[in-house]
């Protein structure tokens, strides 16, 4: 599956029929209960960087971590504060904006980080690459699954 | 490129062997020992990752990636037909895993290095691959896109 997303993502017109397949994605397992890492990053997020379109998804359900984990997440931030910067400056904005969560809670973070033009001309949530269960045996993850539930 | 990574990891395995000798001498010294072993490891992993021209930290290795980024940047670099590239497997060490963090200022893995510098984690090489600007900075390090050759054929 990942080598076909992958063959349709080459630099050509195939690019643009591949993102229109790529609508809002949502987990179809929404984790019921408290999320508060999840509201701590879009809080964090829409005060730093004060969005016009915010996506906070959750897909800890995607990885090898027990049901209902907020230690994987996928973020889409669309803000004006992007336009000039790279890709890298803009990341590393959203990085440091979360740099508490991703130093305890959080092993993984997927960014799409757009300026209001680039999301009015490609409105579209990339998805995540499969897991291939690193997760599971990683200690690292269990230490922050850890500060979670603490 | 196996002596480096030995040497490294000797070096860092040393590092922490100061590290836990010196902790029975008191907090200071123990500090110091700490210091000195993340000291250490920085400059080990400047040399690293200039070392080759394209340098990947990932998660398992390119014939057995674990994990699905990881996995990404990999096959991207075989799409591009770039197998001449330096991965270093951060599960094997929690040092170098802990340690490009702290060197990159960036806190997940995969990280990609072109000539030195930090260039970015999934997303960002996914990107670049989708924009074409990979085949462009691949240029930049005389390495030619496997991408352009196929490009070429089917015109």
């Amino acid at each position: 599956m990942l080598s076909h997303t992958l063959r349709c993502l080459r630099p050509s017109s195939c690019t643009l029929a591949l993102s229109r397949q790529l609508v809002h994605h949502r987990p179809h397992m929404e984790p019921s209960g408290p999320r508060p890492v999840e509201t701590t990053v879009r809080t964090k997020l829409t005060q730093a960087l004060k969005p016009e379109h915010l996506e906070v998804i959750n897909e800890s359900h995607m990885h090898a971590v027990p049901p209902g984990s907020e230690s994987h997440f996928r973020v889409l931030v669309v803000s004006p504060q992007f336009e000039g910067l790279s890709l890298l400056q803009r990341h590393r904005l959203v990085n440091d904006t979360l740099r508490e969560e991703l130093s305890t809670c959080i092993h993984a973070l997927a960014i799409q980080a757009k300026t209001p033009q680039q999301w009015s001309n490609n409105p579209s949530l990339a998805k995540s690459p499969p897991c291939l269960g690193g997760s599971k045996h990683d200690n690292t993850v269990t230490e922050k699954l850890k500060a979670v539930r603490d | 490129m196996n002596s480096i990574i030995t040497s490294t990891a000797r070096c860092l395995r040393l590092g922490s062997w100061h590290y836990r000798a010196a902790h029975n001498n008191g907090e200071l010294l123990s500090g110091w020992a700490r210091l000195m072993c993340s000291e250490a490891a920085q400059k080990n992993l400047a040399e690293i990752v200039k070392k080759d021209k394209v340098v990947v930290f990932m998660k398992g290795t390119p014939a057995q990636p674990m994990c699905g980024f990881s996995n990404a940047v990999v096959q991207i670099l075989r799409m591009h037909g770039v197998d001449n590239y330096a991965a270093y497997n951060v599960l094997d060490d929690q040092d170098i895993r802990q340690g490009i963090k702290t060197f990159s200022n960036w806190p997940t893995i995969p990280q990609v290095f072109f000539n030195g510098e930090f260039v970015g984690g999934c997303d960002i090489f996914l990107q670049m691959h989708q924009s074409g600007d990979l085949v462009e900075e691949l240029q930049k390090l005389g390495i030619r896109s496997a991408l352009l050759d196929q490009e070429k054929e089917s015109k």
